[in-house]
């Protein structure tokens, strides 16, 4: 369970604060008018961003004092997640050693995770080669290698096409799923939380709000959330 | 991002190898009180540094501003490589461009026959005219670079505009070419100001006497014809002085990057000028440049294949301290390129090769004899010099890969010695192997802190060659020059090429 207490984190004038508790194993989409702090919230959880009151729990483990590669968690950003100079498999290994050579067994679950995002015989290209969608797989890939109980996505796949990015949605529920993993995922489109997420979490003129059932709030937005996504609300996928 | 402790250690290293030695030299000279008891060949000294060095930037980018003018109008065959021609200075050794000028403007060179053949007498190179004519071949290149980038950073829309208004020459000089000029030229100047006021080599081999002495030089004469060093310390005194005042200069102006990429461009203007004008500066320039070193390929090849041993014997030190320097700034300023770098670099502005060996050739005196640490120390010396260039080429890059892909990194533990193997190095390629190939032509090509030290039997390669020099064995120093010319440039070229081999960025 990931528990947000009294949280509190302040950046000059920005402020924001979270008080509640995610149940592990589901996905919740993270939405919110721009600037609100959908990626503050995601990257004081991950570690990046300094919160300045309160705590962030994940069961019993207070997540404060710890540095964010100890942190139970994995976190694709919007670019930069793979490194152009490093291979497919490369890049993939790196979610279970920093060491150049791999044991066999490491070698053969890099190979299982990139077949099983459909790269098998991509293995030796540099991101360089790869499209777009290719290189989404691969950092799922080694998302998926991690292992980490939480998941935090900062909308990785926006530069995507729809379909694409439906397609790579669709993975991440399926990859998570049977891993048990939580994701929470920042959103800007309501059609990609009712694809995959259980639950929203509303971020909203300094808060961040309880989670709700997404079809719940989707259906009836509070004013807030209707100002922001205006008729798209309406149009139900 | 707070400094971490091992930067911290190589900032208080670096410090403590400039400020121990200076903080020596002060206490040899008695204190600041030391300065009431110069001399008026100490005060004749000080009038030259400053004289030659107003008079060498003077010139430099007064003649620089049409050179720029018509490689920023003109596209012409070659323009790319003469740009690259123009940087090649900087890694020159001064020793070799030295024995070039002489071998063009000297008493018996390619100018002064042709002055005899018309029944006029030979130049005489030495004294302020041959300082400030080395100076120049040096230094105009540089301030031609920076202009250059000044023209091309003109926006194409104000031609455009200019154009449609049909300006007049005068007018468009005043609206446009002037302000540019204005903002840049003062830059130009203080740069090469500064980097001719510490003038040691230039001054040794062309300079000397009572008339055309530099305070560098005083230092080298009061320690090695006097062994007088309490007045060596006094004069580095003065030196630091002078640096401390040069720096401030240089503080207070926006300095130029001097090794700008993108000089490849030509502005699209509609007002041509005069094509004859421009192509004589470019001729003359490329001429006052290649000429030189063509005289020495000249003279030196043929005497390559019988020098004497003890050039050999010089060339293999001088790759070793060449290489163990280079080795030790990459050590001192990859991991600085954070925080601290900027701090750090601005250490070395005050460095004076001469005024640090002093003061380190005070600090051994007690334990052991300065002369066996001789090459040593000059790669000491050498590291620390290339410092601040090698952290300028650095940084910008180490910042844009941290902030590229340091959550990244962060967030899969690859921090440390970790991710410099994995990414740093890997990343860095390029900037790295240019730093690498900088410093090891600079300390290659170096004529300074060595000539305190050295005894006959430990001496770098330009050191050998400057003996042979003295010694008017004109054709053995040619010979060495072309050794010298081959190595620096070969080792910056294995560093800087090699690096751009299967880099994939």
């Amino acid at each position: 369970m990931l528990t947000f207490d009294n949280l509190e984190i302040a950046q000059g004038d920005f402020r924001l604060t979270a008080n509640f508790a995610v149940q592990p194993g589901g996905i919740i989409a993270v939405m919110g008018p721009s600037g609100a702090g959908k990626s503050t919230l995601l990257n004081a959880v991950a570690g990046f961003t300094p919160v300045t009151g309160g705590h962030i729990a994940w069961g019993q483990t207070d997540l404060g004092p710890l540095s964010p590669q100890s942190r139970p968690i994995a976190m694709l950003f919007q670019d930069q997640n793979l490194f152009p100079h490093l291979t497919a498999f490369e890049n993939a290994a790196l979610a279970l050693t920093p060491r150049r050579r791999l044991t066999t067994d490491q070698q053969a679950q890099v190979n299982a995770a990139l077949a099983r995002v459909d790269l098998a015989g991509f293995e030796g290209r540099k991101p360089g080669a790869l499209s777009g969608g290719q290189q989404s797989r691969v950092a799922l890939a080694r998302v998926m290698l991690q292992g980490k109980p939480l998941v935090l996505l900062d909308e990785p796949f926006a530069a995507l096409g729809p379909a694409l990015k439906a397609e790579m949605l669709d993975l991440v529920a399926e990859i998570t799923h049977s891993s048990g993993a939580t994701v929470m995922m920042v959103s800007h489109d309501p059609a990609d939380a009712r694809r995959i997420a259980d639950q929203v979490v509303l971020v909203a003129d300094g808060v961040a709000h309880e989670p709700a059932p997404t079809a719940k709030l989707l259906d009836n937005p509070p004013p807030s959330l209707r100002d922001y996504l205006g008729d798209s609300v309406m149009r139900k996928t | 991002m707070a400094p971490r402790p091992v930067e911290i250690a190589l900032a208080t290293l670096v410090a403590g190898l400039v400020l121990v030695p200076l903080a020596m030299v002060i206490w040899r000279a008695g204190g600041l009180g030391a300065l009431g008891g110069l001399g008026a060949a100490d005060y004749a000294a000080i009038r030259f540094s400053l004289w030659q060095a107003v008079l060498s930037a003077t010139i430099s980018v007064v003649l620089a501003i049409p050179v720029a003018r018509a490689l920023a109008r003109r596209q012409f065959p070659l323009r790319g490589a003469l740009i690259t021609l123009l940087g090649a200075p900087f890694i020159l050794p001064v020793i070799v461009a030295v024995l070039g000028l002489l071998a063009v403007f000297g008493q018996s060179g390619v100018v002064s026959q042709l002055l005899q053949a018309v029944g006029l007498p030979p130049l005489s190179i030495y004294g302020l005219h041959g300082v400030v004519l080395a100076h120049v071949f040096f230094n105009l290149p540089l301030a031609t670079r920076l202009i250059l980038q000044g023209w091309l950073a003109i926006p194409a829309e104000r031609f455009r505009l200019a154009a449609t208004l049909n300006l007049p020459p005068s007018a468009m000089f005043r609206l446009i070419e002037g302000p540019m000029l204005r903002s840049v030229l003062p830059g130009a100047f203080v740069v090469i100001f500064v980097i001719c006021l510490s003038s040691f080599a230039v001054a040794l081999t062309l300079g000397g006497g009572p008339a055309a002495t530099t305070v560098e030089l005083a230092i080298y004469q009061a320690f090695r014809f006097d062994f007088d060093l309490a007045h060596a310390a006094t004069l580095s005194l003065v030196q630091l002085g002078l640096a401390g005042l040069a720096g401030l200069l240089a503080l207070r102006m926006a300095l130029p990057t001097g090794m700008g990429a993108g000089l490849d461009r030509v502005v699209r203007r509609w007002d041509r000028g005069s094509a004859w004008l421009d192509g004589l500066c470019i001729g003359v320039v490329a001429l006052f440049l290649l000429l030189p070193l063509s005289m020495i390929l000249a003279k030196g090849v043929p005497g390559l294949f019988d020098l004497p041993a003890s050039i050999w014997q010089a060339a293999l030190y001088s790759i070793i301290v060449a290489i163990v320097s280079t080795a030790l700034c990459l050590a001192i300023a990859l991991p600085l390129c954070g925080s601290l770098g900027a701090t750090v670099g601005l250490i070395g502005i005050a460095i004076s090769p001469l005024v640090l060996g002093t003061g380190l050739f005070l600090l051994v005196l007690p334990f052991a004899n300065p002369f066996d640490l001789a090459l040593p120390v000059t790669a000491m010396v050498n590291t620390l010099m290339s410092l601040p260039f090698v952290l300028r080429a650095l940084s910008p890059a180490v910042t844009e890969l941290r902030t590229d892909y340091g959550r990244l990194s962060q967030s899969l533990g690859l921090t440390g010695l970790r991710w410099w193997w994995r990414i740093g190095v890997p990343r860095l390629r390029r900037p790295i192997g240019f730093s690498a190939g900088l410093t090891a032509a600079l300390s290659m090509g170096d004529l300074g802190v060595i000539t305190l030290f050295a005894d006959p039997d430990r001496a770098t390669l330009p050191l050998q060659m400057y003996r042979l020099m003295g010694a008017y064995r004109m054709d053995a120093a040619a010979g060495a020059a072309v050794l010298l010319l081959g190595l620096s440039l070969g080792l910056f070229w294995l560093f800087d090429r090699g690096a751009r081999v299967n880099a994939d960025v």
